[in-house]
C-alpha cells in the first residue's frame, strides 16, 4: 500500500512539473519533449487505477503520433518564441485572478463532495476489476451499446479530414508528379542512345 | 431490436450515406462538380425532410438510450432542414460568383445539418456531446474556408478557439453531472434527481456546478450574451451565405438541445437554472439592441440581432412551461424565415460585380429596385414586431408564457428592448426610402435568391392567414417534451 501511494506521489509530482515546463521552457522542442514526460506518468497513473486500456491508448496515440507529430511541426515552424510570449506579462495578472477564483471555487466545490453520502451517487453498477478488465468491458460495449457514438465519432473524424484537406491542399502550377502509365510505357529507344566510342579519340 | 433503431433513425443515417456519396462524386468529378453536388445536397435534404415529415417512425428511445425520437425532435427537425435547405442554395449562386466554388461546401453543410439532427435527438450527455462537435467542427471549416483572405481565416480561427472553450466546458460540466447523478441519459439523470429531491434532498452544489458549466457552453454556441463576443467578428468575416447559414440552422439546433436539456433531465431544478436563463435572455435582449443601433455593416447588424432574437427565444425558455416551449418553437421557426429573407436581400447587394455590406449602400433601394425595397422592410417590419407580420406572433407568444409563468418584468423588459430594436430595424426602412440612391445594385439577383426571397416574404406577410399547422404543430412538440 505504502509503495503504491509513494508511485502515485512521485508520478503526480513528475506530471506536475513536466506540465509547468511544458509552458515554461524556452525551446518549444523542449515543450513537447516535457509534453511526452508528461504523458507517460499521466499513463503511469491510470495503471495504478486500473485502466491499463486508457494507459496504453495515451501512449500510444499521445505519445506515439500527437507528440511526435507536434515535434515536426515545431521543427519545421520557425516560431519565434519570444515574440508570441510578449503579452504574456500582460495578461499575467487579471488571467491569474480569473484562474485563481476559479480554482477555489472548483476546490470549495470539491470540498464539499467529500462530505456528501458517496452511496447515492454509484447507482450504476461497476463490475468489479477481477471480473472484466477494462480493455474487455470495452471491447464488449464500444460495438454494441455505444455503437450510435462510435459511428457519430466515426463522422466527426471524417469531417476533420475533409477540414484539413479543404483548409490546406493548394494546387500548385509545375510540380511534377510520378505518372506511372508513363514510366512503364518507356521504349528502350526512347531512353538510351547507344553510341559508338572511337577509341583514343574522347568523346 | 436493431432493425427497430436503425428505422428511427433513419434521416440521420439516411444524411450520413447521402454526404459520403456526395463527397466520394464530388472527389471523382473534381472542381466543375460544385453545383450539381450543392442541387443534389438540397434534393438530400429534401428527401430527409420528407422522410420525417412522411415516414411512419416508431418513436421513443433508440440505441440504448442514447437517441430519442418524439414529435418535439421532428418538428425541430423539419425547421432545422429547411433552413440549411435555404442555406445552401444561397450559397451555390455566391460560390461561383465569387470563384470559391467547392464542392466541399455543401456537403460540408449537409454533415454540419446531419451533427444538428443528432443534437436535437440526443438523448445522453455523450450523444449531446458527438452530435454538437459534428455540427461545430463542420462549421469552423465552413467559417474559414476562404483560406486567402484574412477576415474569414480570422473567422474561422477565432470561432474554432472559442468553440473548442466551450466544448471543454460542456465535457467538463458533463463530467460533474455523471459524478453526482452517477449516469448520462437523460432519463435516468432526471429519475435520480426527482427520487432525490423527493425524498426532500437539496441538490448538490456540485450537480448546480455541471449544470452551469452546460449551460453556459450551450449559451456560447447560441451566442447568447454573455458568451456572445466572438459572433460580431465570425459574421463578419466568414463568406455571407455562410453568415446566413450560420445565424439560422445552428441556432435552432442548439436552443432546442438547451430546452430539452433543461427540461427533460434538470426539469425538476427548474428554480436552479431559470434565474441563469433569465439572466442570460435579459443581457442578450438588451445587448442586442443597444450594440446594434451604431452598426454601419449590415452583416455586424444581423449578427447583434441574432443575439437579440436569442434572447427573446429564451424568454420563451425561461418562462418553464410548456406554453414558454411551444413560444419558443414558434418563435424560432418565424426568425428561420426572415433572417432567411433578410439575408437573400443582402446577398442581392452587389455593386459592379462585388459585394457590398454597409448599411450605406441600401441608399434609395425604393428607386432602384422597389421589389426588394419592399421585401426588405416586410423583414424589417417583422424583425422590429409590427403586427401583423409573422415576427410579432413570435414575440407575443413568448412574452404572453412568460406573463402567465410570473415573469413579468422580463417581459416588460423584452417590449422595452424591442422598442429599442425597432430604431435600428426602421433606420434601414428609412435609408431605403428616404434617402437619394448613389448606385444600383446589379441585376438580376439569381434564380434562388428570387426563390428564398418570395418564399420567406410570403410566409410572413400571410403566417396570420395559415399559423394553424405550425402553431399546431409547436402545440404537439412542446406537449411531446413535457410528457416525457
Amino acid at each position: 500500500m505504502i509503495i503504491q501511494a509513494l508511485v502515485f506521489y512521485v508520478f503526480a509530482a513528475v506530471t506536475i512539473a513536466a506540465g509547468l515546463m511544458v509552458i515554461t521552457a524556452r525551446n518549444p522542442v523542449h515543450s513537447v519533449l516535457f509534453l511526452i514526460l508528461a504523458f507517460f506518468n499521466a499513463a503511469g497513473l491510470f495503471v495504478l487505477m486500473g485502466a491499463e486500456f486508457l494507459a496504453m491508448i495515451l501512449v500510444v496515440v499521445y505519445v506515439g503520433a500527437v507528440a511526435v507529430l507536434f515535434l515536426f511541426v515545431v521543427m519545421m515552424l520557425d516560431i519565434n518564441v519570444e515574440k508570441a510570449r510578449q503579452g504574456f506579462k500582460k495578461y499575467l495578472f487579471i488571467g491569474g485572478a480569473i484562474g485563481l477564483v476559479l480554482l477555489v471555487e472548483l476546490v470549495l466545490i470539491l470540498s464539499s463532495v467529500v462530505s456528501t453520502d458517496v452511496s447515492v451517487v454509484a447507482s450504476v453498477p461497476i463490475p468489479a476489476i477481477d471480473d472484466v478488465h477494462n480493455t474487455r468491458a470495452l471491447g464488449q460495449v464500444l460495438y454494441t451499446k455505444y455503437v450510435y457514438l462510435f459511428e457519430a465519432s466515426g463522422m466527426i473524424l471524417l469531417v476533420a479530414m475533409i477540414g484539413a484537406i479543404v483548409l490546406t491542399l493548394r494546387k500548385r502550377e509545375g510540380v511534377r508528379r510520378q505518372v506511372i502509365a508513363d514510366q512503364v510505357n518507356r521504349s528502350r529507344e526512347e531512353a538510351v542512345e547507344i553510341k559508338k566510342v572511337s577509341s583514343g579519340s574522347g568523346i | 431490436m436493431i432493425t427497430t433503431d436503425l428505422t428511427m433513425a433513419l434521416p440521420e443515417i439516411f444524411l450520413a450515406c447521402a454526404a459520403t456519396t456526395l463527397l466520394l462524386f464530388g472527389a471523382f468529378r473534381g472542381e466543375q462538380g460544385a453545383s450539381f453536388i450543392s442541387a443534389l445536397s438540397v434534393a438530400v435534404l429534401a428527401i430527409a425532410f420528407g422522410l420525417i415529415f412522411l415516414g411512419n417512425r416508431p418513436e421513443g428511445v433508440a440505441f440504448g438510450g442514447l437517441f430519442v425520437v418524439d414529435a418535439y425532435g421532428d418538428y425541430m427537425k423539419l425547421v432545422v432542414l429547411v433552413a440549411a435547405g435555404f442555406g445552401i442554395l444561397m450559397t451555390q449562386r455566391f460560390i461561383e460568383r465569387e470563384g470559391m466554388d467547392r464542392f466541399e461546401i455543401p456537403v460540408l453543410m449537409v454533415l454540419a445539418t446531419l451533427g444538428m439532427l443528432m443534437m436535437i435527438s440526443a438523448n445522453d450527455l455523450m450523444s449531446l456531446y458527438v452530435g454538437l462537435e459534428l455540427q461545430s467542427l463542420s462549421l469552423y471549416v465552413i467559417a474559414a474556408i476562404r483560406r486567402e483572405n484574412l477576415k474569414s481565416s480570422e473567422a474561422g480561427l477565432k470561432y474554432f478557439v472559442l468553440g473548442a472553450l466551450s466544448s471543454g466546458m460542456l465535457l467538463y460540466g458533463s463530467s460533474m453531472v455523471y459524478g453526482f447523478t452517477g449516469a448520462t441519459d437523460f432519463a435516468v439523470i432526471g429519475e435520480n434527481l426527482s427520487v432525490a429531491l423527493s425524498t426532500g434532498g437539496v441538490p448538490e452544489i456540485g450537480l448546480i456546478v455541471g449544470l452551469v458549466f452546460i449551460c453556459a457552453a450551450i449559451a456560447f454556441k447560441i451566442s447568447a450574451v454573455p458568451f456572445h463576443m466572438w459572433t460580431p467578428d465570425v459574421y463578419e468575416g466568414a463568406p455571407t451565405p455562410v453568415t446566413a447559414f450560420f445565424a439560422s440552422a445552428p441556432k435552432v439546433a442548439g436552443i432546442t438541445l438547451f430546452a430539452r436539456v433543461l427540461s427533460d433531465p434538470f426539469g425538476s431544478l427548474v428554480g436552479e437554472w431559470q434565474q441563469i436563463i433569465v439572466f442570460v435572455a435579459l443581457a442578450s435582449m438588451i445587448l442586442g439592441s443597444l450594440a446594434a443601433i451604431k452598426q454601419t455593416n449590415i452583416k455586424r447588424l444581423m449578427a447583434y440581432s441574432s443575439i437579440g432574437n436569442i434572447g427573446y427565444a429564451l424568454v420563451g425558455l425561461a418562462a418553464g412551461t410548456q406554453a414558454g416551449i411551444e413560444g419558443l418553437l414558434i418563435y424560432m421557426t418565424i426568425y428561420i424565415f426572415m433572417n432567411m429573407g433578410t439575408f437573400a436581400c443582402i446577398l442581392s447587394m452587389r455593386q459592379k460585380g462585388t459585394m457590398v455590406e454597409n448599411i450605406e449602400d441600401l441608399k434609395g433601394l425604393s428607386k432602384t429596385s422597389p421589389l426588394m425595397a419592399f421585401a426588405l422592410t416586410v423583414f424589417m417590419f417583422s424583425m422590429a414586431g409590427i403586427p401583423p407580420l409573422a415576427g410579432f406572433f413570435g414575440k407575443y407568444v413568448v412574452f404572453a408564457a412568460a406573463v402567465d409563468a410570473g415573469l413579468t418584468t422580463l417581459a416588460v423588459i423584452g417590449v422595452l428592448t424591442s422598442v429599442i430594436g425597432a430604431f435600428y430595424y426602421l433606420r434601414i426602412i428609412k435609408v431605403m426610402y428616404f434617402d437619394e440612391p448613389t448606385a444600383s445594385f446589379d441585376k438580376p439577383i439569381g434564380g434562388e435568391m428570387t426563390l428564398v426571397l418570395t418564399v420567406s416574404s410570403v410566409f410572413i406577410v400571410f403566417f396570420i392567414l395559415f399559423s394553424s399547422p405550425i402553431m399546431d404543430g409547436a402545440a404537439l412538440a412542446a406537449s411531446a417534451l413535457f410528457a416525457g
